[in-house]
This record gives structure tokens, sequence and C-alpha cells, in this order.
């Protein structure tokens, strides 16, 4: 086991090294010259042909990319991300003082996906087929063919403002949470539900069951303590996967809601070229997923003893 | 394959899907001869209308007929999600066929690549891509292709893999015709049949992301009618004008629900290790 994560973390050495020459190459894909584009943002201008060299000069934008890039990667393992153009603070400070936001609506979306998601799922394949499990089903394929931007659209207009309960946007107690988190939590737990569904209809199938049924254990004893524990291993592995798609989402849901997150940061700095700001972000919520999916890997081999990494 | 076809036949909700879609693309196909208006045209005088008899949607902030620019907006998004979805798949085979043919060096430098794309949260690349390509739907297209080619590079490679070493490449090799050709006369032929249920399948997650990047502003932009930047505009609009938010977005979650209707049909009537092959992705 020790030595499958240390396996696993030496691998992640050349994954990073490639994410970073990707998220650095980001500043070549502009077309124009990043220098004058910068600048541009800055002077709210066009910059004369002195000042592009002297920022040329400034940010080492005069030495061959590969150089450049070696510069780059020796700061960020520094800890120096630069220097946001937009706000001219650090982009490490820019990340980390928004990323407690984007953290507390993550949790509870996933929260609230979870909450709704197994025991709709775990209904549904006890009692397959009936009436049920028909319309949760139904609400599984709505749940995730709706834009989640448009659900949060709609609850702003639902609940804040023909009903007035929630506020509609900004950030502030747990009354500002509510609505971004229900509209990511809604469209993300549809896809958890199925696969609960069908998970806990192969494992009632099994033998083992047949036996604790025969053992005259009552029918909910057996779903609760016997089936769902093995049934829950694969939906913990879609609730891994299903990060990404989170992340994703909470781009959108916190540029509208007006969540002071990584996320909305991210859309305004990409809307504006501050390309340290999305150099570093890109690069940071890449390393976050890759640590956070070797957790969840790991954690495998705690919930289902039969997996064992060699 | 004709025992699945006619399970696909029975399946209620499948059929509903192939119908709203084959509905939606004769809206796009016909747009200009169904709708009423120029969806580009602007008459300040009528902006903001409620539903009526002379606009059946109403109007926009700059008095647009809506009906006539959601019946536009068909034509761009599915245009737009068909083109992303094909230049998905034409790189993802390609690149999955590569990989999964010569092997060795070639497949290692590959695997890398997407190794390290699998590394970024499916969206955030895109948008990062986007956004410095420049906001317009062709440059978002490519962001989406640019990132959304791994998971089919991955299914192709698996199944060239599989079936490079059958005795009718072999042959192929023996009479001499060179790799290109081999790969794309005899490996693509036969490996491309899951891809194009999977990209069905695909579809509605691809429409999702088309119509959510371009309501950031990071795709069609205005006056372009489409759906997520028509949602976009009229979302500032959401207390006088509500129709203006409401439609654009109806039509999304339709058409998704489609695909999604359709795909699920598929799913179901495939057979297991077509299904083994959906989870690898």
């Amino acid at each position: 086991m020790k030595r499958y994560i240390a396996k696993r973390l030496l691998l992640l050495i050349p994954i990073m090294l490639g994410a970073s020459i990707l998220s650095y190459s980001i500043l070549y894909l502009a077309p124009g010259d990043p220098a004058e584009l910068m600048l541009e943002r800055q002077l709210q201008g066009v910059p004369t042909q002195e000042q592009v060299n002297a920022f040329k000069e400034e940010h080492g934008l005069n030495d061959p990319i590969p150089i450049q890039f070696a510069k780059w990667l020796y700061r960020i393992l520094h800890g120096d991300f630069g220097v946001s153009l937009r706000t001219e603070k650090p982009v490490l400070e820019e990340y980390f003082s928004r990323f407690p936001a984007s953290l507390v609506l993550f949790l509870l979306s996933q929260a609230i996906s979870i909450a709704i998601a197994i025991p709709l799922g775990v209904i549904s394949a006890v009692k397959h087929n009936s009436k049920v499990d028909h319309f949760s089903r139904f609400i599984a394929l709505f749940g995730v063919s709706v834009p989640n931007f448009w659900l949060g659209l709609l609850f702003i207009l639902f609940f804040a403002v023909y009903l007035g309960w929630l506020p509609a946007f900004g950030y502030g107690g747990f009354a500002h949470l509510i609505l971004p988190a229900l509209a990511l939590g809604v469209s993300g737990c549809a896809s958890i539900m199925r696969l609960m569904r069908a998970s806990l209809l192969d494992v009632l199938h099994q033998d083992y069951i047949r036996t604790a049924r025969a053992k005259g254990l009552c029918e909910k004893a057996i779903t609760v303590k016997h089936a769902l524990k093995n049934a829950l291993i694969p939906v913990v592995t879609v609730i891994g996967l299903h990060i990404g798609h989170l992340i994703s989402g909470m781009v959108i849901i916190e540029t509208i809601f007006a969540w002071p997150g990584v996320g909305r940061f991210l859309v305004e700095s990409i809307h504006a070229r501050d390309f340290p700001v999305i150099q570093g972000f890109v690069l940071i919520i890449a390393m976050l997923f890759v640590v956070f999916n070797l957790i969840v890997d790991i954690s495998y081999t705690y919930l289902d003893p039969r997996i064992r990494y060699e | 394959m004709r025992h699945n076809l006619q399970q696909l036949k029975s399946d209620k909700l499948a059929l509903t899907g192939i119908i709203i879609i084959l509905i939606l693309a004769f809206i796009a196909i016909f747009a200009p001869y169904l709708s009423l208006y120029d969806p580009l045209e602007v008459n300040m005088a009528n902006r903001l209308q409620m539903p009526s008899e002379e606009h059946p949607l109403g109007t926009d902030q700059l008095g647009r007929d809506l009906l006539s620019r959601i019946i536009y907006a068909t034509y761009v998004s599915i245009t737009a999600a068909a083109l992303a979805t094909l230049m998905i798949i034409t790189f993802g085979v390609t690149i999955g066929a590569i990989a999964g043919y010569f092997g060795g060096i070639v497949d290692q430098a590959i695997m890398r690549i997407v190794d390290v794309l699998l590394a970024f949260p499916s969206l955030i690349l895109t948008i990062a891509i986007a956004g410095i390509l420049g906001p317009s739907l062709m440059n978002l297209i490519i962001a989406m292709t640019a990132t959304g080619w791994v998971g089919y590079s991955r299914i192709i490679r698996g199944s060239v893999l599989s079936i490079k070493e059958k005795e009718f490449v072999e042959a192929a090799r023996a009479l001499g015709f060179g790799n290109l050709y081999i790969i794309a006369r005899h490996i693509i032929p036969n490996v491309i049949s899951p891809v194009v249920v999977i990209a069905t399948i695909d579809m509605g997650h691809i429409i999702l992301s088309i119509t959510g990047l371009s309501f950031l502003g990071l795709g069609a932009q205005p006056p372009t009618p489409e759906w997520g930047t028509m949602l976009n505009e009229g979302k500032s609009f959401m207390t006088t004008a509500p129709h203006l938010m409401i439609f654009p977005g109806l039509m999304i979650m339709i058409t998704v629900l489609a695909f999604n209707f359709l795909g699920d049909g598929l799913r179901d009537a495939l057979d297991p290790r077509l299904r083994q092959v959906m989870m690898m992705k």
C-alpha cells in the first residue's frame, strides 16, 4: 500500500510538469503580443514601443520561451505565482482569499446532491419498476438535462424576485449560500442517483443477499446493513469523478450569483486578459484536482478491502 | 444489431427523443422560412413586450422578435454542437488510432499528453483557452476540441490495440499498403461504431457546454441569436421581462433532454461489450 501511494505520488511529478507547461503556454495562445495585450490593460490605451520594450525587459519576455518557462516554474516552485495585473496583488493571495468561499459552496452543493440522490436511488431500487421508481428516474433525466445556469436564474426569479425569501446574489450569511448551492446540487444529483439505483439493484440480486433473506432477515435490514455498503462503492467512484464537473459548474454558478469565489475571479480575469492570474489559477486548480483524485483512489482501499493496488 | 434497433423502437422515451431531435433539425434547417421577423431587426418602440398575438413569445430589450431569434438560435446552437462533436470525434479518433496502431514511443507520448489533459477539471481548461483565443463561437469550438478529444482517443486506442494484430490487418500489410492507408481504410471503419453511439450520448453534454460558455460571454457574441448568449442578455431584464430568460433556457433543456432520452435508449439497447467501453470513458 505504501509503495502504491509512493508510486502514485511520483507519477504526479511528470503530470504536474505537463500541466504547468500547458498552463504557461496559455500566454502564447492569445492572438497578438502578450506584452502589448497586458500593457494595454494596465495603461488603458495603446502602449508606445518603448513601454513595450521596457515591460518585456522587466518581465523577461525577451528570453527564449523555454527559458521564460523555466524561470516561471522556478518562481512557482518557490511559491511565487506572480502578481495580478488587475488588482496588483499576488496571485496566490488572490486564490486563497477566495478559496474558502468556493469550498463552502462546493461542500454544501455536494452535500445537497448526495442527500437527494442516495435516498431517491435507494427507494428507486427497492421499489423497482413501481411508480416511485419511474418518477425518480424521470426526475434524474430531467436533472442531467437542465442547464445549471438556467436553474440558477429560475431560482433567483422564483425565490428571490417573486417570493423575496432569499437574497438573489452576493456574499453574506448562510441565506446567500442556499440558492447557488441548490442550483449546483440539484443539477449534480441526477448521475449519482442513477448509479445508486443501478448499483443497488445489481447487489440485491447477488447470492449473499438471498442467503440473508433465507436467514429470515427483514427486507429493511438486508438493504441497509448488507446491500447498501457494497452498492455504495461505485457510487463513491462516481462522486469522485463528478468533482471535475462540479468545479466546472461552479465557475458558471459563482458568476451568476456574484459569489466571490475562485471561479468567478477566473472568469473575470479571462475577460480582462489578466495572464498571471489565469495561468496561476488554472495550474492551482489542476494541482488540487489531481491531489483530490489521488485521495479518492486511495480511499477505495479502505472502503473495499477487495481492491488491492500493486 | 437488428434486435437492438427493435428494442430501441419499442422504447418510448428514446422514440420521443428522436422525434424531438427531428423537429429541432427541421426548425434549424428551415429557420428563414419559419420565422416571421428578422432576428436582428431592432425596433426600440416595441422593446420588452410580453407575449402577444403579433409576437408569440414577446420581444427583447431591443424590440427584436423573441420567437424568430429562438428559431435562428436553434440553427446556431445545434450547428455549433454538431460541428464541435464532429471535430472532437475526428481528432479523437485519428489521434487514438495513431497511438494504438504505432504503439511504442508514439503511443507513450500521446498517452502522457492525455494524462496531462485529464489533470484539469473538464471545463476549466476549455474556458481558459476559449477566453484567451478571444470570445467567438468558432474559438469556443476550437477550445472544446482541444480538450474534448481525450476521451474518444482513449476508447479508440483500446479498440485498435485489440484488432491491429488480426489477420486482415496483417494481410493488408503483407500486400504492401502504407500504414496511413491501413489505418484509414481498415482500422478506423472497424472501431468507429461505438464512437458514433457515444457521441450521440455526449451531444447533450456538448450542448450544455456550448450554451453555458456562451452564457459566460465566451462563445457566440451579440447580436448573434444563440440560446446561451440570449439567456445572458435576458437575465438583466428578469424582473420586467422574465420571458427573455425562460424561453431560451427551456429550449436548451428540451434539446438536451431529447438527446438524453435517445442516449439512454441507446445505452439500454447496447450489447454489454459496448457498455464496458462506455464505462472506460
